[in-house]
């Protein structure tokens, strides 16, 4: 009797095991589609890298001028989950990305899964990157290629339990990694320069990764109900703030308000930015001013959110 | 005798209770102070951000007093962070000015130091107020990066 038990228990082992393995194999980019796109353009590709803020994460703390195109690996990044540290995606043929072809880095930007098959934590905004245009990812690819190599490996992460189990990582994707679709949708009467913000921000901008809460906890995907509602801070205590156009979001900025914002990091009441806006900000200041504008035009064409009636005090101080 | 041991017992949990409070209570004076600074620092930037948007004229007298106001908040806005005054009405600093009192002490110096060359810098075209403004409002995202937390208020 004991022998049936036990053979039973390790039969469902098994097959567990083996439908976890089955379930988390790396999903991967159609490779024939990626190899018809033409080689792309490193001038395009800048705009692309400072819409993305990938300097934000990849290069040094504090990192100024220059220096933010060094990418050999970014400041910890302290979560809930544990520590994460982004590598060094220079192209360094070792320590970092020199090696890859245009597929893997698409790969990786899209599916979260680098070239030896291991999934990438979503630390990375791979989510909203998948909403890229390819053309957009090869001039980015292109950009990044003609950056100074970097020596040296950035550090591995430090997670809890479970979240170390790099391969469950595989599980979460099925669940909350969709592919093309858009968050919101639109008014008809929505201007041009609201579309060309929705690219901005849903794709390269990747704002809803911290201005959208997340479902079970925070460890699920983005709660789309409350888009760009605000949640809390990945990073330690306080919010990152709602900037739909609700009064308790940014209803009573302009367009020319929130432009000016991401161009000067001022306020209309002219408080500072401050936390890690600033990076942002400061990547949203390089991009030409047209960009600026379409993601104020889409910040006022959103559905307005108001935070949970439960937790909500009056504030009139927008 | 039982009723005096339950005398006993209450007596001392009333005290214990009373010799937690001051833990709870935080010191919400400097608190409150601290954020009417910064307010009024909001104030002058304001006033000299319309300036550079071209929604008010250039005045050199309000641009003095400008610079003035924000270096007064400069040398006074350190004394407001005893260690009691961490939490309480809706305070957005962050535990990084007691854990990097160095850092902050050299942001807030900097701040000092800025606003000073402003007002020695007396600027008096628009030009000029460019200039000198940008310097001095860099410091406000230099310390909030670090030391402010939005509660999304």
């Amino acid at each position: 009797m004991l022998d049936r038990i036990l053979t039973g228990l390790f039969l469902l082992v098994i097959l567990g095991a083996g439908g976890f393995y089955l379930l988390t194999i790396p999903q991967r980019l159609n490779a024939a589609t990626l190899a018809e796109v033409p080689a792309g353009d490193a001038m395009k590709g800048e705009r692309l890298f400072w819409a993305g803020g990938c300097a934000s994460c990849h290069a040094p703390a504090k990192a100024e001028d220059d220096d933010l195109l060094k990418l050999g690996g970014g400041a910890p990044l302290e979560t809930d989950f544990g520590t994460f540290h982004a590598p060094n995606i220079s192209p360094h043929p070792v320590d970092g990305i020199g090696g890859w072809s245009f597929a893997d880095f698409a790969n990786a930007m899209q599916r979260g899964v680098d070239p030896a098959g291991r999934h990438l934590y979503p630390a990375f905004p791979y989510t909203s990157y998948v909403n890229m245009q390819l053309t957009d990812m090869v001039d980015l690819w292109a950009f990044l290629q003609g950056l100074p190599e970097v020596e040296g490996k950035a550090p591995s992460n430090e997670l809890t339990f479970p979240f170390n189990l790099r391969r469950g990582v595989g599980l979460w994707k099925l669940a909350f990694l969709v592919d093309g679709k858009p968050a919101v949708d639109l008014p008809a009467d929505a201007p041009e320069a609201a579309h060309d913000g929705q690219y901005l921000v849903e794709g390269p901008g990747h704002c809803g990764q911290c201005h959208t809460p997340r479902s079970f906890g925070g460890a699920g995907g983005l709660e789309l109900t409350q888009w760009l509602a605000g949640a809390p801070n990945p990073e330690g205590e306080g919010r990152v703030p709602n900037i739909t156009p609700s009064p308790s979001g940014i209803g009573g900025w302009s367009a020319s308000d929130i432009a000016y914002y991401l161009e000067s990091g001022f306020t209309p009441d002219f408080d500072s930015v401050g936390g890690a806006m600033v990076a942002v900000q400061e990547n949203m200041a390089r991009l030409p001013a047209e960009d600026r504008e379409a993601i104020a035009a889409y910040l006022k064409a959103i559905p307005a959110i108001d935070r949970d009636a439960g937790t909500v005090e009056a504030s009139p101080s927008d | 005798m039982l009723q005096s041991k339950l005398i006993v017992v209450t007596a001392g949990v009333v005290l214990s209770a009373a010799t937690m409070v001051p833990a709870f209570a935080q010191n919400v004076e400097p608190i409150k102070a601290r954020q009417a600074l910064m307010e009024d620092n909001g104030d002058s930037a304001k006033a000299g951000g319309a300036m550079l948007k071209g929604e008010a004229p250039f005045d050199a007298a309000k641009v003095a007093a400008i610079f003035t106001e924000m270096h007064d908040v400069a040398m006074k806005f350190g004394d407001y962070f005893p260690e009691d005054s961490k939490t309480g009405n809706d305070t957005e600093a962050a535990p990084a000015i007691w854990e990097k009192p160095d850092e902050f002490e050299a942001a807030l110096v900097k701040f000092q130091e800025d606003t000073q060359a402003a007002i020695d810098a007396a600027p008096q075209d628009m030009e000029s107020f460019k200039q000198a403004f940008g310097m001095v409002t860099q410091n406000c995202k230099g310390c909030h990066e670090e030391f402010r937390i939005d509660k999304d208020k």
